[in-house]
């Protein structure tokens, strides 16, 4: 069964990943700008991190048939320092050009401090200035609730942003309502002990439908599972859901929300 | 306003609500799931028992598994929704500053005495 992994931290994960996903069916790996596990010290890491993104990653996706795509920022873990977040934001307009930059991501909270509000903001300024879509993070366990409320707010307030432009990734139970009101994107993160299983993300799709939703492994230098999507995909099947509905969720509408970048294609 | 005037059949308010039909019933899901939960209510147990056998004080995220146990006795199928809503931070102001990067999974706020 074909898919679309659309959140993957393939910097951190070996060819043996690429392999086994390619081998799963997956067409297309999306990867947003993440937090190494440890706080870079300049913007100048950060340069180099976003040649990998852009540069390099995808060569390396290639060699096994599979389209990479990126998304760019500075993550809310190291956004308290303003200074460092400032300098980072002003390298996103070099790299924004770049054949696989799909846009702004992920952006996000991480303890709900005033530091990663503005800094989200700042990130926010630079999606509206170069109409980028925005795929968001949002926080950790006890975290999530406040900083998805927070975040939609900022969201919402700003009228250039249009909300079918926006993901907000990780939701669970009790946020993915307040996502799916607002008019944005919802996904759902299958990743081991914080986050989804894939039986409560299939419950989830049962209960709020498969509008305006995705599936994804966020799969990183953690413990995780970078074929969470198609394994959710046969538990979809055991369950008694179609091929059709199980290619829905996880491949047209990662397409669906990626397509409204024009750089989104797939290769042949 | 039609749904409101189900209450009387919530099986039918369930499917309507729903936005997909789920395709299993009830005995397909007992079939599916039953012996993953057993196995997981066994791990909650076992962890409360070795909780109970270890030397010293714990801290507020005990008090706050309990509280959030609760909610398995809920009447409606938010349960989940309900044991995630017991772990949350429920304030709204931002944090002056993030001492820490880590979240630790329930909030010490919520817990009652």
């Amino acid at each position: 069964m074909r898919y679309i992994e659309p959140h993957g931290h393939m910097v951190s994960r070996t060819t043996d990943d690429y392999q086994d996903m390619v081998t799963a069916g997956c067409e297309a790996v999306c990867e947003p700008a993440f937090w190494a596990g440890y706080d870079r010290k300049s913007a100048d890491g950060f340069y180099d991190y976003f040649c990998q993104l852009t540069e390099h990653e995808p060569k390396r996706a290639a060699k096994f048939g599979l389209a990479h795509f990126c998304w760019l920022c500075i993550n809310p873990k190291e956004s308290e320092d303003m200074g460092l977040a400032k300098d980072v934001i002003d390298l996103i307009p070099k790299f924004i050009d770049k054949p696989g930059v799909l846009g702004i991501g992920e952006i996000g909270l991480n303890k709900n401090s005033r530091n990663e509000l503005k800094v989200l903001e700042m990130h926010v300024e630079v999606a509206a200035k170069y109409d980028q879509l925005i795929l968001v993070h949002t926080p950790h366990l006890e975290d999530k609730l406040k900083g998805t409320k927070l975040i939609l707010d900022v969201l919402k307030s700003d009228k250039r942003i249009k909300p079918e432009r926006v993901i907000i990734d990780h939701v669970e139970e009790h946020t993915i309502k307040l996502v799916k009101d607002t008019g944005m994107w919802a996904g759902m993160t299958l990743y081991p002990e914080s986050k989804c299983t894939p039986a409560r993300a299939i419950d989830m799709l049962e209960v709020y439908g498969t509008d305006r939703i995705w599936m994804n492994s966020a799969c990183d230098w953690g413990i995780s599972v970078p074929l969470a999507v198609p394994r959710t995909m046969l538990e979809m099947k055991k369950r008694g859901h179609t091929v059709d509905l199980i290619d829905k969720v996880a491949y047209q509408n990662p397409i669906q929300f990626m397509r409204q970048s024009p750089k989104f294609k797939l290769t042949a | 306003m039609v749904l409101e005037l189900l209450p009387v059949v919530p099986f039918l308010r369930r499917r309507i609500l729903h936005h997909i039909a789920m395709p299993m019933n009830r005995q397909q899901v007992l079939d599916m799931y039953f012996m993953e939960a057993r196995a997981k209510l066994i791990d909650i147990a076992a962890f409360l028992d070795r909780v109970d056998r270890a030397p010293g004080e714990a801290d507020f995220r005990l008090a706050a598994f309990r509280q959030a146990l609760k909610e398995l006795d809920g009447g409606t199928p938010e349960r989940a929704k309900n044991v995630l809503l017991s772990f949350s931070d429920p304030s709204v102001e931002p944090l002056e500053k993030a001492s820490v990067k880590g979240a630790i999974g329930a909030f010490a706020g919520n817990v009652k005495d």
